[in-house]
């Protein structure tokens, strides 16, 4: 691309920023950490509530880990997940419930292409790159951390 | 000798082809925005019943061509050729509604521009005198969009404040050498422009650009100004590309304030319909024209239309490895 294409390029794109909508930063942060903030009230008081029934912390908090999987799958299910998302924002997609969602919703889409090439191929067509890179950092961390110690 | 081409890119009908029977089909959320009252046919479900998405665009565009020949009353064999296409890869919808009508097919894929594409083609066989009697038609639909080319339907994310909607709708046009209706005087074609954007959520931005280009080579083609058009209608820009094409036409010195829309801005109320900047797809500017435009000629509140569909012709495959999006606008001169 020859330079003056390049710098003509470079002022449109600088122009076009200038004059695009912002997406609402601060709304966006307070809507999440209200919503994410009561994903968490919500958990803890559900995992207090089931170590008073006598079960250990580590069992209590894996129920309530399910309790949330679930909960976002319900609800994807339903076809309301995404609309409270627009809301909520990263209050919903950073917790556990995002995971979910991205993985179920997957599965209902590509149901129409078939049990193995659809939701066999694809089932982790949003959630394998976290898990990829999720599991290579634990790994490496992991190495880190036994020369460490 | 070409003796029909003026200027750099436009091509001037001596035996202007005729618009005689227009149709378009929305979906609901189409349905319940500002233009509700001037499309033929509102779907009460995007999925009118069939099993997947892609099935029920097909018959979407299906539907409306059928009816656009019911409303001149003609049948599929009185048609020389069928122009069409869609977003979807290898033209899905287009070809599977091509399959069952048994007309003569050209697939055509111009992304978003497909509308003006295939009506300046099929201007262009008509006027050459190959063909008596074209469809022009193409469609588009929210959820098969989303899924090639965005997210599943039901994942949930916020989507950047530039970002558009993509119409569910259809629209079927039939072009005659003889009949009433209104005639396609000029077409130009649109070169590919790129301004290095790279962002798929802004489109609008990415397209203004080719949409202007184009424009701008018409009225220098035609010797037209920006007054001689009683509206000026880009395909699907949308709030932020109208106004940078409104921007970029004033830096040309072309004033179009007062005869200057978009049927990505028209076709919703983007502040209780969440729609962001607006709509987009092939079935924006089909469903906007053949349902709004066309009708406001016949009724001759509108006389001098130019149509211009702009495409982002872009893929998910160029958007991965980080390419520009390249931008392509057609126009059509239509006058009654």
């Amino acid at each position: 691309m020859s330079q003056k294409k390049n710098r003509m390029n470079q002022k449109y794109n600088y122009y076009v920023n200038n004059v695009a909508p912002k997406p609402k930063y601060i709304s966006n942060c307070i809507k999440a950490f209200f919503t994410g903030g009561t994903v968490c009230i919500i958990g803890f008081i559900l995992q207090k509530w089931i170590q008073s029934k006598g079960l250990d912390q580590k069992t209590a908090s894996s129920i309530v880990i399910m309790i949330l999987i679930f909960s976002a799958q319900f609800l994807t299910g339903l076809g309301v997940f995404d609309d409270i998302v627009k809301f909520a924002g990263a209050g919903l997609i950073v917790p556990i419930t995002g995971f979910a969602n991205s993985i179920v919703s997957p599965a209902m889409e590509y149901k129409k292409e078939g049990i193995v090439l659809g939701v066999g191929a694809k089932l982790f067509s949003l959630a394998g790159p976290v898990l990829v890179w999720g599991f290579s950092a634990s790994v490496i961390i992991g190495i880190i951390y036994a020369i460490i110690t | 000798m070409a003796v029909k081409k003026m200027g750099q890119q436009t091509i001037r009908f001596p035996l202007p082809p005729k618009i005689i029977s227009a149709y378009s089909i929305v979906g609901p959320k189409e349905g319940e925005g500002p233009l509700k009252d001037w499309f033929d046919e509102i779907l009460e479900d995007d999925m009118i019943k069939e099993k997947t998405w892609e099935k029920a665009e097909s018959k979407m565009l299906r539907s409306a061509i059928n009816a656009s020949l019911k409303n001149c009353q003609k049948t599929p064999e009185d048609i020389d050729f069928l122009l069409s296409g869609d977003l979807l890869n290898q033209l899905m919808s287009a070809s599977y509604t091509a399959r069952d009508l048994g007309i003569p097919f050209y697939g055509l894929y111009g992304a978003c521009s497909t509308m003006t594409e295939s009506l300046s083609l099929a201007s262009m066989l008509i006027d050459g005198g190959f063909a008596d009697h074209v469809i022009a038609a193409t469609s588009s639909h929210f959820s098969t969009a989303e899924r090639q080319y965005r997210f599943p339907l039901e994942h949930g994310n916020q989507k950047p404040p530039t970002a558009q909607w993509t119409v569910t709708g259809s629209g079927a046009l039939v072009l005659a050498s003889q009949g009433a209706g209104p005639v396609i005087t000029h077409i130009t074609a649109g070169k590919v422009v790129d301004f290095g954007v790279t962002d798929a959520n802004n489109m609008g931005a990415a397209m203004a650009p080719a949409a202007v280009d184009t424009i701008a080579i018409h009225f220098s083609d035609t010797g037209r100004s920006p007054d001689f058009y009683d509206l000026i209608l880009t395909g699907d820009l949308g709030q932020l590309g109208k106004q940078i094409a409104k921007d970029l036409l004033t830096e040309k010195g072309f004033n179009v304030e007062s005869v200057y829309n978009d049927c990505g801005v028209m076709i919703f109320d983007s502040i209780n319909q969440d729609t962001h900047c607006g709509g987009s797809g092939c079935g924006c500017s089909a469903s906007v024209f053949c349902g709004n435009i066309y009708k406001r000629m016949m009724k001759k509140e509108l006389k001098n239309v130019l149509l211009v569909s702009t495409g982002a012709l872009l893929s998910t495959i160029s958007t991965q490895q980080g390419e520009s999006i390249p931008g392509i606008a057609h126009a059509v001169a239509v006058s009654i």
